[in-house]
């Protein structure tokens, strides 16, 4: 049981960091804690625990922005939201569930640091696109700042980008800020039945090269849609393949005819209106699929859109499903000790791109096998220059990325 | 403003760096004539000039690699070079710095329609993307006012925008990965036609690093379909204040449309003079809302947006009935900085963010520092967004006045950060604003952004002077102060 620290101000914050500095003890960097098993495993003999930071601080709807403490669960920030008819655009899902931990706890430090996405990650973007700024203490111990609370801002290195997807390995987080919009009036949800992979990387690329404005594409394998809450998915006895607009009602209606029109040569039409449509793609950001199957180690894909069905294909014991259009494959495999890296990143290698992430897995495997896509040695190297510049003495989550970072 | 003094040493040397530069890069690529480098002396900010010492223009990233590893070397600077249309002077060169032109890397590589996105040079011109993938119905959704001009290089070092990036997205949001050259002639490869590059973001730093980090020798970026209709509407105001309200009331409702753009009554009437676009010449504000998608949506949307309109006070509302038509209202908006250009000698170009409804009182501080300079000023502003373009009038013949438009454009940006927006939305720091920068960061805040820099450039030969308000050396900015056996705050809540 390691030690843990709960600062509640800033400068506690500062000064328990500059305190593992001068000791050169590692810290483990939480917010909720929900997602302390993404990633490398690490050897801390501390706990910095950031929950104490919590609420939001800032919500200016027509301004389209909100500042939040770390440790403000996502249901929290959702709720704030919902009441002003916005939302996060980039439908961070939560994981919790999917890593063995209960829902509605996980922070928004941890959505921005993992750079949790959704599916409307294709047309609206990661939590990447969405944070304005950043207040914390780096590596260092030393506070900072970057970035701002206006969407358009090109002051100085974007900061905030490199905060998302470091896994607290550069700066601890004592506020957040973010971009928010509108949520849509309407949606609704274009289901094809029956397809193969194939097939359904051909309907969702032709779906979003359609001028149809479709904000998710997603295909779920026979199997998996069996396993729906949504019963029009759960009952269709086939592939579902799934295409969402999103907006004000008659531009909705008139989307939706007009891809049921645009697909009816793949194979049976149908749809679901806002409240399944909801319901589904909810399910589809929180990876209900395999929170549903602890007994199985999961991996993340990201690779060109139509080159998902062949990183399943060259797996035959996995269980997946596509989002993204197909640029995202979740993939569920029987548990080994090496998590069948090589062959998965030999799966997406294939394909000519791209990289894979191993999300739950045992503690011993993630320390055995490399979690994150393993980096050529030039990217490597200027990885851990960027990890020194922020954190020298590796204070901060060290090794949870990749050796050294 | 003032640039690093020239290194004797280094001018000293100059022949012997052109022979080595012609080795790398044979026949014409390599110029040293004075009067062939002029073209070269300044970017789109043209109040500085600077000869360079040599100009070399690559066209392979084999020869950017073996440039750059040489000047790494030999300790020699390196200013990257686009098209030269930038408004911060990111691209001024410097007297005893070498400037790298991309301007052969002008091919568009691949067009992938199936996984939407396209792998480009970077010398396309931004319109060019667009250009070469629109028979099929696609375009390349930032769009600069430069758009003809400038390149997607320096797309990405600026992290460009325009009038269309509240709905879609700066460059940052639209380029999906890059090949990249570091200053010792390293080639990266960063991102791909997958979406979220593994790892660090690297690709969200160096976009709108400004040139301080590395060549970008190659670029995959996102390509989107064609909306089916757009449709603008122009409503002008009596008031600012009522303009801004409207703005946030369209939002407020929902509604983000494609495009929404503010021009104040000096730049209505000279972008009115200038290409007599149909705007009214009698209101204080215009605002430009355009809406796109599906016929029925964008119908129902321009619906709305009057209807807000009106309950704010809209004296004025014109609906585009026709192509040609919503082309005329953007050419005025478009040409606004031209236009202003006839009215006066000289201008220079601001562009602060500020908190949207923070407007009118900007715009009321910014007419009393306009009478207290004594130069006149015309305001166009990406209204979604909150990016404002000021447009202060000078004349730089007449003596002194160059410096008292520097000194007005200081204070509006020092204004813009005092009201909670920042220094620079889409042009950049640059040389321009590199002394303002500590209106708006801390010493800490600016030695943690240089302590990246030192990540990918250790010497700082890639475009010193710029963004930085200071030089320091890394091995001075890593340096850190440790206070031993200090306890953390002795009441911490600890478990």
């Amino acid at each position: 049981m390691s030690d843990t620290m709960r600062p509640e101000t800033l400068d506690q914050l500062r000064d328990a960091v500059a305190w593992a500095v001068a000791e050169e003890t590692p810290l483990e960097i939480v917010a909720r804690g929900t997602k302390r098993t993404l990633g490398r495993t690490m050897q801390t003999d501390h706990t910095l625990d950031t929950s104490a930071f919590s609420g939001i601080s800032l919500y200016e709807a027509d301004e389209l922005v909100m500042s939040a403490g770390p440790g403000t669960t996502l249901a929290e920030i959702e709720s704030a939201l919902a009441e002003q008819n916005q939302q996060l655009a980039f439908e961070p899902g939560d994981w919790g569930p999917l890593l063995g931990q209960p829902a509605g706890m996980g922070s928004i430090a941890g959505t921005f640091a993992c750079n949790i996405a959704g599916p409307r990650r294709l047309k609206a973007g990661a939590a990447r696109d969405h944070i304005l700024g950043f207040k914390g203490v780096s590596g260092r111990g030393e506070s900072y700042k970057s970035g701002s609370r206006v969407v358009k801002n090109v002051t100085g290195y974007d900061l905030p980008k490199l905060f998302c997807s470091a896994y607290g390995t550069l700066t601890v987080a004592s506020e957040l800020t973010f971009k928010v919009l509108p949520a849509p009036e309407k949606t609704y949800t274009v289901l094809v039945l029956g397809l193969d992979d194939e097939a359904a990387a051909r309907a969702m690329a032709l779906a979003m090269t359609s001028p149809h404005e479709v904000s998710a594409a997603a295909h779920l394998p026979s199997g998996i849609a069996a396993g729906s809450g949504v019963s029009y998915v759960r009952e269709a006895g086939a592939g579902v393949t799934a295409i969402r607009v999103e907006g004000p009602g008659p531009s909705v209606e008139h989307r939706c005819r007009a891809l049921r029109a645009l697909l009816a040569g793949f194979g049976q039409v149908e749809e679901l209106h806002t409240h399944n449509s909801l319901r589904f793609w909810r399910e589809l950001a929180d990876v209900v699929p395999f929170a549903a199957r602890p007994d199985l180690q999961i991996w993340r894909i990201s690779v060109a859109p139509l080159s998902g069905p062949a990183v399943a294909a060259a797996l035959p014991d996995a269980a997946y499903y596509f989002d993204w259009a197909g640029g995202l494959v979740w993939l569920g495999l029987p548990p080994a000790p090496d998590a069948h890296a090589d062959a998965v990143r030999a799966a997406v290698a294939a394909t000519g791109g791209g990289h894979a992430t191993l999300i739950r897995a045992s503690a011993d495997v993630r320390a055995a096998v490399p979690v994150f896509q393993p980096q050529h040695a030039a990217l490597a190297a200027l990885s851990r220059r960027v990890k020194e510049a922020f954190d020298p003495r590796g204070v901060l989550n060290p090794g949870r990325l990749y050796p050294g970072a | 403003m003032q640039m690093p003094e020239p290194d004797k040493a280094m001018l000293a040397r100059r022949a012997e760096i052109v022979a080595a530069l012609r080795d790398i890069v044979p026949g014409e690529g390599v110029i040293d004539a004075p009067e062939e480098m002029k073209a070269y002396e300044s970017d789109g900010l043209t109040a500085y000039r600077t000869l360079p010492m040599i100009v070399v223009l690559p066209s392979t990233t084999a020869q950017v690699a073996a440039v750059l590893r040489y000047c790494h070397e030999n300790k020699v600077k390196v200013v990257p070079r686009g098209a030269g249309t930038s408004l911060s002077g990111g691209a001024l060169p410097l007297a005893d710095g070498v400037l790298l032109g991309l301007g052969k890397f002008n091919r568009v590589l691949e067009i992938d329609y199936e996984n939407r996105c396209a792998v480009v040079q970077p010398g396309v011109t931004n319109l060019g993307i667009t250009n070469a993938v629109q028979d099929r119905g696609f375009y390349y959704a930032p769009d600069p006012s430069s758009q003809i001009a400038c390149t997607i290089g320096g797309n990405v070092a600026e992290n460009s925008g325009g009038v269309h990036c509240l709905k879609y997205g700066l460059t940052t949001n639209n380029v999906l990965g890059v090949e990249m050259v570091l200053i010792d002639g390293t080639i990266l490869h960063i991102g791909g036609k997958h979406l979220d590059a593994e790892g660090y973001d690297l690709l969200g730093i160096i976009i709108g690093s400004e040139g301080l980090l590395g060549v970008v020798t190659e670029v995959t970026v996102r390509i989107l379909q064609k909306p089916a209709v757009a449709r603008a509407v122009l409503l002008g105001f009596p008031t600012s204040e009522s303009a801004g309200n409207c703005v946030g009331a369209i939002i407020g409702a929902g509604i983000i449309p494609g495009g929404m753009e503010m021009m104040d009554r000096p730049a209505i009437h000279a972008a009115e003079d200038f290409v007599h676009a149909g705007y009214p010449r009698d209101v204080e504000a215009l605002l430009i809302v355009e809406l796109d998608g599906p016929a029925v949506e964008v119908d129902h949307l321009i619906e709305r947006v009057a209807a807000i309109a009106a309950d704010n006070g809209a004296v004025y509302n014109r609906v585009s009935q026709n192509e040609a038509e919503r082309l005329n209202f953007w050419a005025g908006r478009k040409a606004a900085f031209p236009a202003v250009g006839r009215i006066s000698p000289d201008y220079f170009c601001m562009d602060g963010t500020i908190p949207r409804r923070r407007l009118p009182e900007v715009l009321t501080r910014m007419t009393e520092l306009s009478q207290q300079y004594g130069l006149g000023v015309a305001n166009v502003f990406h209204a979604g967004d909150g990016n404002l373009h000021p447009l202060i009038l000078y004349d730089a013949n007449k003596p002194g006045e160059l410096r008292k438009a520097e000194d007005f454009g200081a204070d509006i940006l020092r204004l813009c950060v005092e009201v909670g927006g920042v220094l620079t939305g889409e042009h950049g720091v640059g040389v321009e604003k590199r002394d303002l920068m500590p209106a708006m960061f801390t010493e800490i805040d600016l030695a943690q952004q240089q302590r990246l820099k030192c990540a990918f450039d250790p010497d700082g030969l890639l475009n010193p002077g710029k963004v930085f308000p200071q030089l320091h050396r890394c091995a001075e900015l890593g340096r850190m102060h440790i206070h031993r056996g200090q306890v953390p705050f002795p009441d911490l809540p600890r478990f």
